[in-house]
C-alpha cells in the first residue's frame, strides 16, 4: 500500500466541521435558557450548567484539535486497543462506579463525571471497522457472525449490566452499517417487520392483526409469483369455509372457544394441507412464507406475553404512554406531556428566546439534558425545530457521503458507524419529546448538557473526520 | 473502493429522511394545526388570583352604620396542583371530618382541573393563623380573603337582605360570577347589587412546576385593580325602625311609615324578624333552614308580600271616588238605622239616624260606604256596572293600588283589586251586581293590600293628591343621584279639593273619633281605624294615619294581625311611632309599655 502526503487541512471536510459547531452552540444557547434563572447571570458560572457546558465545549475543541493532529493510521492500529480498554473501563465502572438514578455508569474524577458508555460507541465504531476491513471478508461466514455480534454485544451488555438500557439499545445503530456492508436484508426487513407487529398486537385486535397478516402474505406470494391468483382464491375461500364450519360446530356444541380461534384453527389445518401441497410441488416460496405467516402469528400471540411478563413495569409504562394507553399525565406520561406541551405552544415562530415558560418555570424534568429539544421547539417554534432537524439530517446524509467517497473499508465501515450512531440518537432522542418513540434516556448529539456525551460524540466525529482528510493519501 | 452493495446507501439514506419527514410532519401538527397545546402551557403558568373587594357600607338617612364587613377566610384548592397529602392533618387543622374534604376537592375537580374553588368556607382567624404555617405541605391549596357582613345593631333585617353564594344558574347566566362567589339574595342586598358589590380584581401571576409565583406577568399589564363596593345611604331611620321593631316584639304584623313629600321609606317592620348575623358565617346553612321551618315565617317580609283585607281604612278611598264622581257632595248624609238594608240583605252598623259625610269618616260607618259604593257602581252614566266598577278600580290604581309600586325592594307584590273579568267569570258576563260585591264598600271581600300599599295610599292623602314611589335608596356614594323614577310625583285621578274634607275627617277620627287613643297633644295627626274580618281567627287590627295636619312629616300603616279593634293595637303603635319620629321622646311612658310588653302571639295560638 503506497501513500501520498495531502494538506489535511485543505483536505478536512469543512461542511462537517460547521455543522458540528452549529450544533454545539446552539445546543449551548438551549441550555442556557433551560437552566437559567434570574439569579446567576455570569454564562461563565460553571456552577450552573450553562458555565459548566462551556468549559466542556471548549474541552471538547482541544480533543477535536488533537485527535486532527494525531496520524490517520493510527486509528486503524490501535482500533483492537482502544476498544479493548473501554470495554475493560465498561467493566470496572461495574465494580467502582458511581450510582445515579439507579445506573451505576459514572466514574467521578474529582469535579467531573464520566460516563464511560459513551465512548463505548466510538471505540466499537473503530473495532467493527478494523474487523470487516480484514481482506476478503465473509459476512456471512459463521465465525464472522460471532465475531461481530462480540464485538457488538460485549460493550452493550455490560452496558445493560449498569442498568442503563437505552444507551445499550444505541449499538442496534451497527444494523445499518452491517446492512451497508452486505448483511442480507431480511434482518432489517424482518426486524421492521417485529416492530410493527410489536405495537400492531398490543394495538389492535387480534383478529384485526390475524386478516391484516393473511392479506400482507398474500401480497408477498402475488409479488413473487404473478399468476396464482386462482390459488388465492382457493386456499382464501377454502380458509373461509373452514372458519364457518367449526364456528357452527363450536356454536352448536357450545365449546368455550370464541371466534377468533376457530378462525386461527381453519386457517392452521388450511395450513398444513398448503405445506403438504407446496412440499410435492417443489414450492419453497410457499413454504417460506407459509413459515413468515405461522412466525408472525405465533410472535403476535407471545407480544402481549411478553409485554406483561417479561418487560419491567416502567418499561410498560413508557410504551403505554408512547401508544396513548391509559396515560396518566401526572405520574408515567408526565414528561412527555409537558413535553408536547412545550413544543407544542412554541407554535410557528416560538416564543422567543428566554421566554419560554415551560422552560423558565422547569415543567419539564431533565430539559437540559435528554429534553433540550423541548427548549428548541417552545422558544424558536416550528422553525427553530424544522431547521434543528434539517441541521441534523444533512450532517447525518453528509457522513454518509463522505463515508461512500472513503477509499478503504475501514474508512467507510467507521464513517457508517458515525453516521448510524448519530442518527439513532438523533431519531429515538426527539421522536420522544415529540410523541413519536417510547421514553429512552439518551441524549441528543452536541445539543444535550454533559460532558462524557459531548466528548464522546466529538471524538466519534473528529476520528473521522481526520480519516475522511487523509482519504486520498490511499491509491 | 466501490464495491455491490454500494447502491444501499440509498436505503439507509431513504431511511433517514423519511424519518425526519415523519418529524417534520408532527412537529407541524404539534406546534402549527393543533392550538391545545398553547392552552395547556397557559393553564400551567397563569395563575388568576381574584382579589374581591369589600361590599359597600349600608347606612341609615343620618349616617348610622347598619351594615359594615368583617375579614374571613376560605380555603380553596387547584386540583391539577394537588400532590399526595396528610389529610389527617389537613382536617385536623380546620377541624372538619375527612368526607367533608374528600367531597369539597371532588367538587372542586368537577369545577374545573385548573381554576381554584372553595373547599372549606369562612375559616375562623385562629384556624387560619395555623393553617398559614402549614399550608407548603398541602400543594394545590390556598387560602383567599373574604369579607361577611356584619350588622352592629339586629334590625331591619328584611330591607338590608341578605347575601348567599352564586348558584349555577346565575354562574351560567352572568359571567361575572365564578363558583364560590357572593351576591346579594334578598333586600338591598339584592336591589343594589351592582353598585354595592364593587368589582373584582383580577392578578394575573407566573408560577413555576412547583406553583410558586415567579412574578406578574408582564409586570401588571393585565391586571385589573379591584373596586371596592359603593357605600349606600338608605331612606331608614335606624332610630324608628329600632323602635318600631320593639313596640312590635311579640306581634304579627307590620309597620310602614313613608316621608310623604318624598316617598322616603322611613321604617319597613315585619314582625316576627330575625338577627341578619344568623345568616353570616359557617351556621348560615343551619340557621337559615331553623327559620324556614319557624311556624310563624320570620323570613316572610309581611310588609311588602301580606296582602290583608284594608278593613275600614278603605273607605277613605271610597268617599273620595264618591266626591270625584259627584256621586256625593260634602253635604251629603244617609241614613243609617244600624246598618244597610236591602231587603234580607244587611251590612251591621252602629250608628243611628242622618249620617253626614265628615261623621261617616269620623265613626266610620258601614251603611254610609255602602251607599256610596252602590251608587258608584249603579251610576247611569256608565251605563253597565262593570263599566263603572272599571271605572272605579281606574281611580285605586292612581295611587298604585291592585299593581305593583315598583320600589326598590325585589319581594314586592302587587295589592289584589278584582278585576271585572273576576266577577265576569264567577257569576257570567254582566250578571252581577253591585250588591254582590258591597263588601268592598267597606273594605272587605276579596281586596287584598299589603301594607306598604296602604302606606302609600295615606302618603298620597297627606299630600292631598300625589305619591312619589316609596323608596329604600337615599344615596349611592360616587353617583349624583338616585333612580329619577323615586324623584317623580305621580297625580291621583282625585282632584285636591276633594282631599281637604276627607282630611278633615281623618282629624275628627283622632279628635273624637274612633282613634281617640292614638290622641297626641300638640300634634295634629290625622287616621282612620280598620278592623279587617279575616277567615283565620281574630279580626285583624289596622290604623294608617299621617302628621302634622299641614306639611305632613311622616305617613304610616299600622297592622296587627289577630290584634282585634284598629283603635285597639294599631292605633295607639301608630301614635307612638309618629311622637318617636316627631318629637324624639316618649311623653306617654304607659302606653308605650303596654305596647311593647303585649304579646298577641300567645292568643293566636291559643
Amino acid at each position: 500500500m503506497t501513500t501520498r502526503k495531502v494538506n489535511i487541512v485543505k483536505s478536512a471536510d469543512w461542511i462537517t466541521i460547521l455543522l458540528y459547531l452549529m450544533l454545539i452552540f446552539m445546543g449551548w444557547f438551549n441550555i442556557y435558557a433551560a437552566v437559567y434563572n434570574d439569579e446567576y447571570n455570569s454564562i461563565f458560572d460553571t456552577t450552573q450548567r450553562y458555565g459548566a457546558q462551556l468549559l466542556w465545549i471548549g474541552l471538547a475543541i482541544i480533543i477535536a484539535f488533537i485527535l486532527f493532529i494525531v496520524d490517520n493510521k493510527a486509528y486503524h492500529f490501535f482500533a483492537y486497543i482502544i476498544y479493548g480498554i473501554v470495554v475493560f473501563i465498561l467493566v470496572g465502572v461495574l465494580f467502582f462506579g458511581k450510582e445515579v438514578n439507579g445506573a451505576r455508569a459514572w466514574f467521578e474524577l474529582g469535579p467531573i463525571g464520566l460516563q464511560p458508555a459513551e465512548f463505548g460507541k466510538f471505540a466499537t465504531s473503530l473495532a467493527i471497522a478494523r474487523f470487516l476491513s480484514s481482506f476478503n471478508l465473509k459476512i456471512h461466514k459463521l465465525e464472522n457472525i460471532v465475531i461481530i455480534l462480540l464485538v457488538i454485544l460485549t460493550p452493550a451488555f455490560l452496558i445493560i449490566l449498569q442498568n442503563d438500557t437505552g444507551s445499550a439499545l444505541v449499538y442496534l445503530a451497527f444494523v445499518f452499517v452491517l446492512f451497508r456492508e452486505g448483511l442480507t436484508p431480511w434482518v432489517l426487513i424482518i426486524g421492521v417487520v417485529v416492530l410493527l407487529l410489536f405495537f400492531a398486537s398490543l394495538l389492535l385486535e387480534p383478529l384485526t392483526v390475524l386478516i391484516s397478516l393473511y392479506v400482507f402474505t398474500i401480497i408477498l406470494f402475488r409479488l413473487n409469483n404473478n399468476k396464482a391468483l386462482r390459488e388465492i382464491l382457493i386456499a382464501t375461500s377454502v380458509i373461509f369455509a373452514l372458519s364457518g364450519v367449526i364456528w357452527l360446530v363450536v356454536y352448536f356444541f357450545k365449546l368455550p372457544i370464541n371466534f377468533y380461534f376457530s378462525v386461527v384453527i381453519a386457517i392452521f389445518l388450511a395450513g398444513v394441507y398448503f405445506l403438504f401441497y407446496a412440499y410435492k410441488k417443489n414450492l419453497k416460496v410457499v413454504l417460506l412464507l407459509i413459515a413468515f405467516f405461522a412466525g408472525s402469528l405465533i410472535f403476535s400471540f407471545s407480544v402481549n406475553y411478553v409485554f406483561d411478563h417479561v418487560l419491567q413495569d416502567h418499561q410498560q409504562k413508557r410504551i403505554n404512554v408512547l401508544l396513548n394507553r391509559d396515560v396518566d399525565v401526572k405520574s408515567a406520561g408526565y414528561n412527555v406531556h409537558q413535553s408536547k406541551i412545550a413544543i407544542g405552544s412554541g407554535g410557528f415562530y416560538g416564543k422567543g428566546y428566554l421566554k419560554g415558560t415551560q422552560t423558565k418555570f422547569n415543567f419539564v424534568p431533565e430539559q437540559s439534558t435528554d429534553f433540550i429539544f423541548c427548549t428548541v421547539g417552545e422558544e424558536w417554534g416550528f422553525l427553530g425545530s424544522v431547521t434543528v432537524v434539517l441541521l441534523f439530517v444533512f450532517l447525518i446524509l453528509r457522513i454518509i457521503y463522505m463515508a461512500e467517497r472513503q477509499r478503504s473499508v475501514f474508512g467507510r465501515v467507521y464513517g457508517y458507524s458515525v453516521a448510524s450512531i448519530l442518527f439513532v440518537h438523533f431519531a429515538v432522542n426527539i421522536g420522544m419529546t415529540i410523541g413519536l418513540a417510547p421514553v429512552i434516556g439518551i441524549p441528543l448529539p452536541f445539543f444535550s448538557y454533559g460532558g462524557s456525551s459531548l466528548w464522546a460524540f466529538t471524538i466519534l466525529l473528529f476520528i473521522f473526520v481526520r480519516l475522511d482528510a487523509s482519504r486520498m493519501e490511499l491509491f | 473502493m466501490k464495491n455491490k452493495f454500494e447502491s444501499r446507501q440509498y436505503v439507509i439514506g431513504g431511511i433517514i429522511i423519511f424519518i425526519a419527514i415523519a418529524f417534520i410532519i408532527q412537529l407541524f401538527l404539534l406546534q402549527v394545526v393543533d392550538t391545545a397545546y398553547k392552552v395547556s402551557a397557559d393553564n400551567n403558568v397563569f395563575r388568576y388570583v381574584t382579589e374581591y373587594p369589600g361590599r359597600g357600607l349600608i347606612m341609615d338617612r343620618n349616617g348610622k352604620l347598619l351594615v359594615y364587613n368583617e375579614v374571613a377566610y376560605d380555603l380553596e384548592v387547584v386540583p391539577n396542583f394537588m400532590r399526595s397529602f396528610d389529610t389527617l392533618e389537613l382536617c385536623s387543622i380546620l377541624d372538619i371530618s375527612k368526607e367533608k374534604l374528600v367531597e369539597g376537592v371532588q367538587k372542586a375537580k368537577q369545577y374545573s382541573a385548573y381554576k381554584p374553588s372553595v373547599v372549606v368556607k369562612q375559616i375562623s382567624s385562629k384556624k387560619y393563623a395555623i393553617l398559614q404555617e402549614t399550608l407548603y405541605k398541602f400543594p394545590g391549596f390556598a387560602v383567599r380573603t373574604r369579607t361577611l357582613r356584619k350588622y352592629p345593631e339586629p334590625i331591619a333585617a328584611h330591607v338590608l337582605g341578605y347575601v348567599g353564594e352564586v348558584n349555577d344558574k346565575i354562574i351560567k347566566s352572568d359571567k361575572y360570577y365564578k363558583s364560590g362567589d357572593y351576591i346579594g339574595i334578598s333586600g338591598i342586598e339584592r336591589s343594589y347589587e351592582k353598585e354595592v358589590r364593587g368589582r373584582k380584581g383580577v392578578k394575573i401571576y407566573l408560577v413555576d412546576v412547583h406553583n410558586s409565583i415567579k412574578g406578574s406577568y408582564k409586570d401588571g399589564t393585565f391586571d385589573t385593580a379591584s373596586i371596592v363596593g359603593a357605600n349606600i345611604t338608605t331612606t331608614l331611620d335606624a332610630e324608628l325602625q329600632s323602635y318600631g321593631e320593639k313596640l312590635m316584639q311579640n306581634k304579627i304584623g307590620s309597620i310602614v311609615a313613608l316621608e310623604p313629600s318624598t316617598g322616603e321609606i322611613l321604617a319597613l317592620i315585619t314582625s316576627p324578624s330575625y338577627n341578619s348575623n344568623l345568616l353570616v358565617g359557617q351556621e348560615r346553612t343551619k340557621n337559615y333552614m331553623m327559620l324556614q321551618d319557624d311556624k310563624l315565617k320570620p323570613l316572610f317580609n309581611r310588609a311588602l308580600m301580606a296582602r290583608y283585607p284594608p278593613g275600614s281604612t278603605f273607605k277613605l278611598v271610597n268617599a273620595l271616588v264618591g266626591l270625584q264622581e259627584g256621586i256625593i257632595t260634602t253635604n251629603s248624609a244617609f241614613s243609617c238605622n244600624g246598618g244597610y238594608h236591602v231587603g234580607s240583605f244587611t251590612v251591621g252598623c252602629h250608628h243611628g239616624g242622618s249620617i253626614d259625610f265628615l261623621h261617616s269618616i269620623q265613626g266610620s260607618c258601614n251603611s254610609y260606604y255602602c251607599n256610596v259604593f252602590q251608587r258608584i257602581l249603579d251610576d247611569k252614566k256608565y251605563g253597565k256596572v262593570s263599566v263603572a266598577y272599571n271605572n272605579w278600580r281606574r281611580h285605586l290604581a292612581s295611587f298604585g293600588i291592585g299593581r305593583k309600586l315598583e320600589i326598590d325592594l325585589s319581594s314586592e307584590l302587587s295589592s289584589f283589586v278584582p278585576t271585572s273579568e273576576y266577577y265576569d267569570k264567577i257569576y257570567g258576563k254582566d250578571k252581577w251586581k253591585s250588591l254582590w260585591i258591597i263588601s268592598m264598600a267597606i273594605g272587605q271581600g276579596e281586596l287584598g293590600v299589603t301594607p306598604i300599599h296602604m302606606a302609600n295610599l295615606t302618603a298620597t292623602i297627606a299630600n292631598r293628591g300625589y305619591y312619589v314611589i316609596p323608596h329604600i335608596i337615599k344615596s349611592i356614594e360616587g353617583k349624583k343621584s338616585i333612580d329619577p323614577k323615586y324623584l317623580e310625583k305621580h297625580y291621583t285621578t282625585i282632584d285636591r279639593k276633594y282631599f281637604d274634607p276627607v282630611v278633615d275627617g281623618m282629624e275628627l277620627v283622632i279628635t273624637s273619633g274612633t282613634a281617640t287613643r292614638a290622641r297626641l297633644p300638640g300634634v295634629a295627626i290625622c287616621g282612620k281605624t280598620g278592623t279587617a274580618e279575616n277567615p283565620h281567627g281574630t279580626d285583624h287590627s289596622i290604623f294608617v294615619a299621617f302628621a302634622p295636619k299641614n306639611n305632613p312629616k311622616i305617613a304610616i300603616a299600622v297592622y296587627i294581625e289577630n290584634g282585634g279593634f284598629g283603635s285597639t293595637w294599631a292605633a295607639p303603635i301608630a301614635s307612638l311611632m309618629i311622637e318617636k319620629y316627631l318629637n324624639d321622646t316618649i311623653s306617654r311612658p304607659l302606653m308605650e309599655e303596654g305596647m311593647v310588653n303585649a304579646n298577641l302571639i300567645n292568643e293566636k295560638k291559643q
